[in-house]
């Protein structure tokens, strides 16, 4: 049991990672790694968010299934993420006000997040039970932190692009450090059969 | 059939049950939110642009609320009319922010500074910077090519004489000169400084004074003769804190190269003492007296050789050497004739600099002078 829960966090955090291997939630990836602090509260928020998600959203698969009414689990689970994130979001300004405010704006952008509704809906498709589900979504959300971190540190290398050709400038080389980094994330491949 | 019933009861359940938990935890979770916040949003223009220092215009308006002693007109896309609505709301009158203006911090006019090359190339002020650092012997000076001229969008700043000059009625201080300028020359100040040091060279006061004549050249004179410790000077190059500085014009008086401009003489002429009155009236008689015994002594004064006109310089020399001795036999002789102009001076200083008649002029501009000498 253990070591399965081991085998699953890690697969998530280097093997499947959500962005770089995955490439879900390649929004959040692109747009709030300019610098590291955003970087690591979005992936901090994002990590909670999915470990909630999936928590609400497998029993709700379970209940989907005994009616025989799989096929709506995509509009359902985004129904029921879109609301948890209001009722989270409602919840941390009553009683966390300091952590809402230093998540700020991402927690409402995580609404609409596919890594989140894909963490809900690989583990109904995994055939996970309810501890692994979690263990699986924590994961993750780990391995999006860790790809964010990772991106946003390249990223402040690549401020000073004087030295760069324009047609590299801006966007298009930004695009080509996620695909380079993407590449060295696919050598952990065949890593957890 | 029933497939679709169940379905879309489930969904519906899921959403209502979604909705049900949303409308009570909005209750429970509730935040009480001041209602000013919200007016306040409702005025603020929703640039989000950050300008007034705070994260957006939700933050600005939680932030006024939260800190009474907050300014009210820190928004600059919406300028003084969002201000005094602002104001409404929180009850505050909109106080309006201290009039500010450019100032161009150098005086190198063509005749000043010395010209180190002839320059013909691309007729902007960052290209000359780049060539050795400009045409003029003093790197740090106006290039007088007109980059702030150009970038000017309310016509303030034009090139005289080699220098950029600002028009005060028209300066909005939007700083889009102090951008555009390559040696960081023009400053946004409070307008209400008018005595400002017109330099911004930092080399030793040898080296300024061959580049420059009217440079700073860092000889503490101005320091030493402030009352009000407004005044320091580093890296050879003097600076007046506006906080500090009460306009009283000395550092201007003392400074040997005229590097400190004293600006209020143009608005208003200080008021004077019945003494400086009394030594005005000799001047004015000493320098009637000079004319006429023209040839005799005109003691060249180095220091004094700013006046354009030679006749004038040559009167105001002399006219402070007779001020030196008050009791110049000369000056009283030619008292008697003094006072029925020396009213015009005292009525028609601020006018005679446009329009007085020119012998009046004279007389105004030298006995204003020799007056603030006196001070």
């Amino acid at each position: 049991m253990l070591a399965n829960i081991g085998v699953i966090i890690l697969s998530m955090v280097l093997v499947n990672n959500y962005p770089l291997a995955q490439f879900l939630g390649i929004c959040p990836f692109l747009g709030v790694s300019k610098e590291l602090d955003s970087a690591k509260g979005m992936g901090i928020a994002v990590t909670f968010v999915m470990v909630l998600a999936t928590a609400a959203t497998w029993p709700i698969m379970q209940l989907l299934n005994k009616f025989e009414i799989g096929y709506l689990q995509t509009i359902v689970f985004i129904l029921v993420i879109a609301a948890l994130v209001q009722l989270v979001e409602m919840f941390m300004k009553k009683s966390m006000p300091a952590l809402y405010k230093s998540l700020g704006v991402f927690l409402p952008l995580i609404t609409t997040n596919c890594a989140v509704l894909g963490v809900c809906i690989s583990v109904i498709d995994d055939g996970y039970n309810y501890i692994e589900a979690l263990v699986c979504a924590f994961g993750a959300g780990i391995g999006f932190l860790v790809a964010m971190i990772i991106f946003a540190g390249v990223r402040s290398k690549l401020v000073d692009q004087s030295r760069m050709p324009e047609s590299f400038r801006g966007v298009p080389i930004t695009l080509i450090t996620a695909a380079i980094l993407s590449l060295s994330f696919m050598g952990f491949q065949g890593m957890v059969s | 059939m029933d497939l679709i019933v169940i379905a879309i009861v489930v969904v519906v359940a899921i959403g209502l049950v979604a909705a049900c938990i949303l409308s009570y935890a909005s209750k429970v979770f509730y935040v009480p939110v001041d209602e000013r916040v919200s007016k306040l949003r409702a005025e603020l223009p929703g640039a989000n642009c950050g300008g007034c220092g705070f994260a957006g215009c939700d933050d600005y308006a939680n932030a006024l609320v939260e800190d009474p002693e907050l300014s009210i007109n820190k928004c600059p896309v919406g300028g003084a009319a969002v201000a005094a609505k602002l104001g409404e709301i929180l009850g505050k009158s909109a106080e309006a922010g201290e009039k500010q203006l450019a100032v161009v911090m150098c005086n190198g006019t063509r005749d000043a500074v010395k010209p180190l090359l002839a320059y013909n190339d691309i007729k902007t002020c960052k290209a000359a910077k780049n060539l050795f650092g400009g045409m003029n012997a003093c790197p740090f000076g106006c290039l007088g090519l007109g980059d702030c001229e150009a970038a000017c969008d309310f016509d303030a700043i034009h090139i005289c004489d080699g220098v950029a000059v600002v028009n005060k009625d028209a300066c909005v201080a939007c700083g889009a000169c102090a951008k555009a300028c390559p040696n960081s020359l023009i400053r946004i100040s409070p307008a209400k400084n008018l005595v400002v040091v017109k330099c911004h060279n930092t080399e030793k006061g040898g080296v300024a004074r061959k580049e420059c004549s009217n440079a700073c050249i860092g000889c503490m004179k101005c320091q030493k003769v402030c009352k009000f410790d407004a005044i320091t000077v580093e890296n050879n190059l003097a600076y007046i804190d506006p906080e500090k500085c009460k306009n009283c014009g000395m550092c201007a008086k003392e400074c040997p190269t005229g590097a400190i401009h004293d600006e209020r003489k143009k608005k208003a002429a200080p008021k004077k003492s019945p003494e400086e009155i009394e030594a005005l009236k000799k001047a004015v008689a000493a320098k009637k007296a000079a004319a006429a015994a023209k040839k005799e002594d005109a003691p060249a004064d180095s220091t004094d050789a700013k006046a354009d006109d030679a006749k004038e310089k040559a009167a105001d020399t002399t006219a402070k050497a007779a001020d030196v001795k008050a009791d110049d036999t000369k000056a009283d002789s030619a008292k008697e004739k003094t006072p029925v102009k020396e009213i015009k001076v005292e009525t028609t200083v601020e006018k005679a600099e446009e329009k007085a008649p020119e012998t009046v002029k004279e007389v105004v501009d030298e006995s204003a002078d020799i007056g603030d000498e006196n001070v």
